[in-house]
């Protein structure tokens, strides 16, 4: 295929590139330091999968054995965790802007005396949900402990009365909901966010590795030297470069995907292979894109802030945490220039829903297809190579 | 005594007016670069608006469900009806069996899926309890939110009304069992529709302020780095020979470009996008002052370690998704690991946004934040005197090589 002057040509380029990654320790640490830190962190924050203890106040004007009761049931919940009592709204209102506690739950005054005599007492619950995850684990918790609650006093009426357990509950809620949530039976937190957030910061990386190896070629004036080791061929001077970052990026990828199916055993529905194939992929098209934005770009900081700027949107546009279908017309369109975005939709069909590979291969295909950009990209780079002036 | 007043005067008559020759020759810096124009005004204009277009719809309209109709029956029919006329689901299809149904979600044609078994209305017409089984795809809590809220609500709601319709002879004991012995109400406060931008987007107009910062800065110190005599952080310049007059003249410039920047993040974009804005503008003001400081001085002593122009972009980039987790925004911070919370308080990003958060959008005046806003000053009192030491260490720095140079040159 590659004649032996191409080869050798790759290969030169090769041996060159690996010295720049001894003398450059930023190569090292864009590399391997940064996402390393980003998965020991990720992955230790959270460890739990969901947030456990989330602190509540509880507004009681009851004080009774059954206030008591139903405070110490909430308390019993992974989520939640009662961190104060007191008898005054206001006060705990003041602990919500404090920052102390995320809702409040108030059992109004003579609770157990009108609940038993059928007055139908009140009870609300309040979250703050300017933290959203933090506001809606807790209005579960809250919740589940009112309709708890209610239950109980049915319960304890309806069989005083001499009613079946079954007759009651047919009573209290004659449709019952029950839920399944498909891939993720926890809704645990870790699983969600992390399959997205590690490969995000891995196409983050490779696109500022990739414009920095070039750009830096330009700005310090080693370009031609770079095109002379690889035979004046721009293509092997750019696979002896690229190929191996290419290997370190892969091994950090299946790196993430050791970590995440195997040591916490994520949900892997699909098997190992078709996740693989994706984070090779991922790993390429992004140095495709990172190719890309140098070949636009030649200026190595302005190459490096349009990687920057892009990388860090992708974590927005790609829709793990809000919807891709629920944004802008536009956005919907721009999203599909993100690598990020198809190895996403990659994840849910495959890892997750363990989804046959028919209905991913359009999401496979358009990955391979951003390996294009090179080539359209190629002639302008070339000048750059050759020509351009770096302008401090 | 007389003589060493004057010298007194004198010396601080000149580190003003050195300061003011550093303040106006940074301003020039950041105005000639391109790069660092970039970091200080393009992406704190353009930024915050992007996100807030992103999330501009706020929650989830019309999430796609699928039904499968075991039970075809008038009350199944009833359900879906109100499930589809909820705004946040929109029911696709309704199918007669799950394969086809699951079908339609490996398709994405639908996120959810709505089981009512062949014995629904059967149960529900002899008092029996009945079940409705909802399948959601989690390739968004979002969908699964509003499938779950929905299909609740409706099933609430038909219940009362059903069991209210069907015993119209029943026993009293049984009647008060029926009315809900406790009712409850749940209030969201401050984000009323939960909405996604009103949540995220605060935090992120704070993060961007900081990240900007330590981008900006640190590429002005590489740059200086770079083209300064023995790659030294200050120039060799009869203005530049004090720490203070340094770290002064410099961080006045960015505060003055900051100001402007701050008036536009936290005071326009907000009402731009109708992003919740319930603080005292006092406060706020009050509140962003000593982040302002600690994010510039941190910056300063940061740049001190880029020896070259591109190097912060490589370095720091990254780290704002780290910074936004451990801020405590989206992973509640009573849940963050000691070792993270600890290291967190290392950056200003993390008391700012939990204070911003709960001065603008959920109304706390400065005094509910306090533990922040004290830690900001102690934040702003250390990375003040980093930043002296670092400049101190460059000046004697390139004093010693250019003394070293010159007795060479003899």
């Amino acid at each position: 295929m590659m004649s032996t002057n191409g080869k050798r040509g790759v290969w030169n380029v090769a041996k060159r590139e690996v010295q720049r990654f001894g003398s450059h320790p930023l190569y090292i640490f864009c590399m391997l330091g940064a996402p390393i830190i980003s998965v020991i962190f990720f992955l230790t924050l959270m460890w739990n999968g969901l947030p456990t203890d989330l602190p509540i106040a509880v507004v009681d004007l009851d004080n009774s054995s059954t206030s008591r009761n139903l405070i110490r049931q909430l308390d019993a919940f992974e989520q939640t965790e009662v961190a104060m009592v007191t008898m005054s709204f206001t006060e705990a209102r003041q602990e919500i802007q404090k920052g102390t506690v995320y809702g409040i739950f108030y059992i109004p005054k003579d609770f157990s005396a009108e609940a038993t005599s059928g007055k139908q007492p009140t009870l609300s619950f309040y979250t703050n949900s300017s933290y959203l995850i933090a506001g809606s684990l807790l209005f579960r918790d809250m919740k589940t402990i009112s309709v708890l609650a209610g239950a109980s006093v049915g319960l304890q009426q309806g069989t005083a009365k001499g009613y079946t357990n079954e007759q009651i509950m047919a009573q209290l809620q004659p449709i019952a909901l029950d839920t399944h949530v498909l891939g993720n039976p926890w809704l645990n937190y870790s699983v969600y966010l992390n399959n997205t957030l590690l490969p995000g910061i891995l196409q983050l990386m490779i696109f500022l590795v990739t414009v920095f190896s070039i750009g830096s070629e330009i700005k310090y004036e080693t370009s031609r030297q770079w095109l002379q080791a690889g035979n004046h061929s721009l293509t092997n001077s750019l696979l002896g470069k690229l190929i191996p970052q290419t290997i370190v990026f892969t091994t950090v990828g299946f790196m993430y995907c050791a970590l995440m199916y195997g040591l916490n055993a994520f949900p892997l529905n699909s098997g190992w292979l078709p996740m693989l194939s994706a984070m090779f992929l991922l790993v390429i098209s992004s140095q495709a894109v990172g190719v890309f934005m140098i070949g636009t770009l030649p200026t190595l900081r302005l190459g490096l802030s349009f990687a920057s700027l892009f990388g860090m949107i992708s974590f927005s546009i790609v829709g793990f945490s809000y919807p891709v279908l629920d944004m802008h017309p536009t956005l919907q369109a721009l999203a599909n220039l993100f690598p990020l975005r198809h190895y996403f939709l990659i994840y849910i069909d495959q890892a997750l829903n363990g989804r046959e590979l028919f209905f991913s291969w359009t999401q496979y295909a358009s990955l391979a297809a951003f390996l294009i950009l090179p080539l359209l990209i190629g002639k302008n780079l070339k000048g750059a190579l050759m020509h351009f002036k770096y302008i401090p | 005594m007389m003589n060493k007043e004057s010298r007194l005067r004198y010396i601080i008559k000149e580190g003003i007016q050195d300061s003011f020759h550093i303040w106006k020759e940074e301003l020039k810096n950041v105005f000639k670069d391109t790069g660092v124009m970039i970091f200080f005004f393009l992406v704190p204009l353009a930024y915050p608006v992007l996100y807030a277009f992103i999330y501009d719809n706020e929650v989830v309209r019309e999430a796609k469900m699928v039904v499968v109709d075991q039970s075809d029956s008038y009350l199944s029919r009833e359900f879906t009806r109100r499930v589809n006329a909820t705004p946040d689901v929109q029911v696709v299809a309704v199918c007669s069996d799950m394969a086809e149904a699951k079908r339609m979600l490996d398709e994405k044609k639908a996120y959810g899926i709505l089981l009512f078994p062949s014995e629904f209305s059967k149960d529900l017409h002899t008092g029996k309890q009945t079940k409705v089984s909802l399948y959601s795809d989690m390739s968004s809590l979002l969908f699964y939110k509003a499938f779950l809220l929905s299909a609740t609500e409706v099933s609430l709601d038909l219940g009362k009304e059903l069991t209210a319709r069907n015993n119209p002879a029943s026993t009293d004991e049984l009647q008060q069992i029926v009315l809900n012995p406790i009712p409850y109400e749940s209030v969201t406060m401050f984000n009323s529709q939960s909405g996604f931008a009103s949540f995220l987007v605060p935090a992120i107009l704070i993060l961007v302020i900081q990240q900007t910062l330590i981008l900006g800065i640190g590429m002005l110190g590489g740059t200086a780095r770079e083209r300064n005599r023995f790659h030294s952080l200050v120039p060799i310049a009869r203005h530049y020979n004090g720490t203070l007059r340094i770290v002064f003249g410099k961080s006045l410039a960015y505060i003055l470009l900051y100001a402007v920047v701050c008036l536009w993040v936290l005071a326009i974009v907000p009402r731009l996008f109708s992003l919740p804005q319930v603080g005292e503008p006092w406060d706020v003001l009050l509140f962003i002052l000593p982040y302002l400081f600690a994010c510039i001085f941190l910056s300063m002593t940061l740049s001190g370690f880029m020896t070259t122009r591109e190097s912060p972009m490589l370095v720091f980039v990254f780290t704002s998704l780290i910074l936004l987790f451990i801020s405590g925004v989206s992973w509640p911070l009573a849940s963050v690991p000691p070792f993270w919370k600890a290291f967190g308080y290392l950056f200003p990003s993390t008391p700012g946004i939990q204070g911003f958060i709960r001065i603008n959008s959920t109304g706390a005046t400065l005094s509910e934040v306090a533990a922040e806003y004290r830690l900001l000053w102690i934040q702003a009192g250390f990375y003040f005197i980093t930043a002296c030491i670092i400049y101190r260490y460059q000046i004697i720095r390139s004093e010693r090589l250019a003394n070293k140079n010159s007795s060479l040159a003899k």
